[in-house]
């Protein structure tokens, strides 16, 4: 180990162990692969309809990934977004100009990620059954609030972050950008966040060593549901309308892609670099298999697949080391 | 020269019972102090409320000559009371850095992690305890014993006055032993005190000044190590008065032939070697301290722990246990120590849970539960075991303690076993259920079946057993006959001083 050679070879032996490193490889010989079947997956055009369309997902995965890694869930994030589409679209068509409407949707995301928080991390009930029940609530009161229907003919000024673009690049591919540098950058070097990976690994032990868990615990949640008016906004204002339908299902394909990204449901695992190579992984999934006219109902099944093979990989991997 | 510690008539009591009762001590500056005491004494409860994980109830705790009341473990890690406890608190997908700093990594102004200087300080005490890893490798890559030593090593990192380990040597190797104690008297050296928690007896000569012994919660001595011998600590360990409630042994079994037998049993990390036979109508004790194998041993014997190697032999043939259900058909029961978790379905009633081992003898052959059989078997086992309960369908989780393990105790039986393998038989059991339990030991044994029990109080053993077989750290250590049944044998086997 002491020899220069011998410690390249386990710095790269240790970097090929990653996750991360594991995603990029299958992605780029995924884009090869693609690109020889179909020359239109690789042009501009077609890597922009990728980013955003992923635009949505990911930016919920940054905060998804770091909930799953303090041990948590979120199965509410789908109706959040619905919600924040909905709660900005109303207050626009009454006349409220475009800042103070987005910075109320926003509130409207944090309002459900702190119900959820508190009861999560202070009444301590199971996350799965409590943002079960907020997705349910939360899906309904946006429901009662649009009467029903979708709030259309949204003003420019609001619509521009969806539709508008910056040297040629659609704003919410900046967002995107922006939001999984920023929340990798964190959660691999801020001693705050880094303290999810104690809770998610231990909980009893990261309250010993002196870890707000409760308090970090609501913090994510808030977060999750901030993030998830973001991808809420980012939707309407590409439609110039709050769908009140929007989301279903959302939140499924986010835990899938931080799992495929090296997540765990136990806690301790994960990073956002990882969720989003999981998310853009199957981005590109679906949208090669779109432009290779393959059956929309085919993706649903290869996505699943390669959950189920991700999760088997991890097992199996982990078997094997400690049998060594 | 004044104690760092001085510890004034501490009590804690939890219900039913009294952990630690009016202790008092003092550690010495530099001091490296033993704590030794059976399962149970109240070592880990008084280490616990020194470490700020629990509250006193009454008693005074000076640290340096100051009062100190700790509201968490932080504020005894702040004041310099550091705690390395036997379950691991590591993160296994961290890297050893981040470990050992756990929420203590060094900062910069934005709050952001300071990865070289982590990495450095991390490295250095590595290096300081002659361990050649590279700080940001993953503690899952780790094994058990390398991660017990990181335990330690967070602690230390915390540079307190007072280190209080538990049990820390379990999981090590006698090289990574050797290489911790020298890591100890060098950190005594620059006037660290520690308190040391052991079952190993050797320990305490190799390593400690003074050793102090606790009883039921009490303090019983404290003594310099130059000045006692082991038989002086094992004495003063055990000592209890053995009342009559065990009743007398079923009839003469030096005739009987051994009808069971255990023959070279191994598992890597549990046991080895072990090999025993037991005689119809025996009881035969297994006795040790916790962490010595013999509940992986009788789970081994029973199926649900695999195995390197080893045999069975009833009444003559071979036997081949793969899995539970093997075991009970060839007659084998086994009565889990843990009877709320592993042994009793608490939310089911009474009837459901006597029948739970015996589906297959209550199901019609179209598949259905035959019910009406099921509630006269639950009446009669109700009415022989002499089970506390309103009717057959009350739920078992509102039965008292010794009522819950009589209920245990009937749902095995209905299976007529012929060998019956039983953890710690009176565990959370009040006087009077005991009493019963033993009274129907005797009776199954006059049938003939032989009873393995194991056990961790000694006067329970002596009592009941006709035979006593010792573990210590997986192997069996001695066997001890009847005539020579004494407390202080049996513990100088199970702390491995003696060795047949």
């Amino acid at each position: 180990m002491n020899s220069n050679n011998g410690d390249l070879l386990s710095r790269f032996k240790q970097l090929a162990a990653l996750r991360e490193f594991i995603m990029v490889v299958v992605i780029i010989v995924f884009t090869i692969i693609m690109s020889l079947a179909t020359p239109i997956f690789i042009t501009w055009l077609n890597i922009e309809a990728i980013l955003m369309a992923l635009s949505v997902e990911a930016t919920i995965a940054v905060g998804m990934v770091i909930l799953l890694i303090s041990g948590g869930l979120d199965l509410s994030v789908g109706s959040t977004l619905a919600l924040v589409g909905v709660v900005t679209g109303l207050v626009l068509v009454v006349g409220v100009s475009a800042v103070p409407a987005i910075l109320i949707g926003l509130l409207a995301g944090l309002g459900v990620g702190l119900v959820n928080g508190i009861l999560i991390a202070k009444m301590k009930i199971n996350p799965f059954i409590t943002t079960l029940g907020t997705m349910i609530t939360v899906r309904g009161l946006l429901l009662i609030l649009a009467k029903g229907r979708a709030v259309l003919n949204l003003p420019d000024a609001f619509t521009v972050i969806g539709q508008g673009r910056l040297f040629g690049i659609q704003y919410p591919i900046f967002v995107l950008t922006f939001l999984v540098i920023a929340g990798d950058l964190l959660l691999r070097n801020s001693r705050f966040f880094r303290q999810s990976y104690y809770i998610g690994g231990n909980e009893d032990a990261a309250r010993l060593s002196g870890i707000d868990v409760d308090l970090v615990k609501i913090f994510n949640y808030c977060l999750v549901g901030v993030l998830a008016g973001v991808a809420g906004l980012l939707l309407t204002a590409r439609f110039g309308s709050s769908s009140v339908t929007v989301g279903s299902g959302i939140e499924l394909r986010v835990i899938t892609a931080s799992i495929i990204g090296g997540a765990s449901l136990n806690g301790g695992e994960g990073s956002v670099l990882g969720a989003f190579l999981g998310a853009l992984f199957m981005g590109m999934l679906a949208n090669a298999l779109n432009l290779l006219g393959v059956d929309v109902y085919y993706q649903n099944f290869i996505t699943g697949l390669i959950l189920i093979l991700a999760v088997v990989f991890d097992v199996l991997n982990e078997r094997r080391k400690l049998s060594q | 020269m004044q104690n760092i510690l001085n510890v004034e008539r501490i009590s804690k009591s939890f219900p039913g019972v009294q952990a630690v009762d009016d202790v008092s001590f003092g550690l010495r500056h530099g001091e490296i102090l033993a704590l030794i005491g059976e399962n149970g004494a109240g070592k880990s409860t008084l280490v616990q409320i020194l470490g700020g994980v629990q509250k006193a109830e009454a008693g005074q705790i000076f640290l340096d000559g100051e009062p100190i009341a700790f509201a968490s473990a932080n504020d005894a890690l702040q004041a310099g009371i550091a705690m390395v406890f036997q379950e691991l608190s590591l993160v296994g997908g961290l890297s050893i850095a981040e470990n050992i700093f756990a929420n203590r990594q060094p900062v910069g102004a934005l709050n952001n992690i300071q990865w070289r200087s982590l990495y450095q300080q991390t490295q250095e005490v590595l290096h300081r305890f002659n361990l050649d890893l590279d700080p940001a490798t993953l503690v899952k890559r780790l094994v058990m014993g390398q991660q017990q030593i990181l335990e330690i090593l967070k602690a230390i990192t915390t540079n307190p006055k007072v280190l209080i380990l538990d049990e820390p040597t379990s999981s090590l190797t006698q090289a990574e032993t050797a290489a911790l104690f020298e890591n100890i008297r060098a950190l005594q050296s620059q006037g660290m005190s520690f308190i040391y928690i052991t079952h190993k007896l050797g320990e305490v000569f190799e390593l400690a000044d003074r050793v102090m012994v606790m009883r039921d919660g009490k303090k019983i001595d404290i003594l310099e190590v130059a000045e006692v011998s082991e038989n002086d600590l094992v004495s003063r360990m055990v000592g209890r008065e053995i009342g009559d409630i065990y009743g007398a042994s079923s009839a003469d079994l030096s005739q009987d032939e051994e009808y069971f037998r255990v023959e070279g049993f191994a598992a890597k990390s549990s046991f080895q070697n072990v090999s025993f036979g037991l005689r119809r109508g025996e009881i035969l004790g297994l006795a040790g301290l916790v962490g010595a194998g013999r509940t992986e041993l009788a789970r081994s014997i029973f199926g649900i722990e695999p195995r390197d190697s080893g045999q069975v032999v009833l009444e003559g043939e071979a036997i081949d246990i793969k899995r539970p259900q093997d075991a009970i058909e060839h007659g084998i029961a086994y009565l889990t120590e843990d009877r709320k978790r592993q042994g009793l379905f608490l939310d089911m009633h009474v009837a459901e849970n006597l029948i739970a081992p015996l589906l297959n003898m209550f199901t019609r052959k179209t598949g259905f539960l035959n019910f009406p059989e099921v509630e006269d078997h639950a009446v009669n086992q109700i009415e022989r075991y002499g089970i506390a309960t309103p009717s057959t369908k009350q739920k078992v989780l509102t039965l008292s303690g010794g009522n819950q393990q009589k209920c245990m105790v009937a749902m095995w039986m209905g299976l007529q076993p012929k060998v019956v393998l039983f953890d710690e038989p009176t565990r959370g059991v009040d006087v009077g259920a005991r009493f019963e339990i033993y009274q129907k030991l005797r009776e199954l044994t006059s049938q003939g079946i032989g009873i393995i029990m194991i056990s961790s109080e000694l006067p329970e053993l002596i009592g009941l057993c006709d035979r006593i077989l010792v573990m210590h750290q997986g192997q069996i250590t001695g066997e001890v006959l009847k005539e020579d049944f004494s407390e202080e044998l049996i513990m100088s086997y199970a702390a491995g001083i003696m060795n047949q």
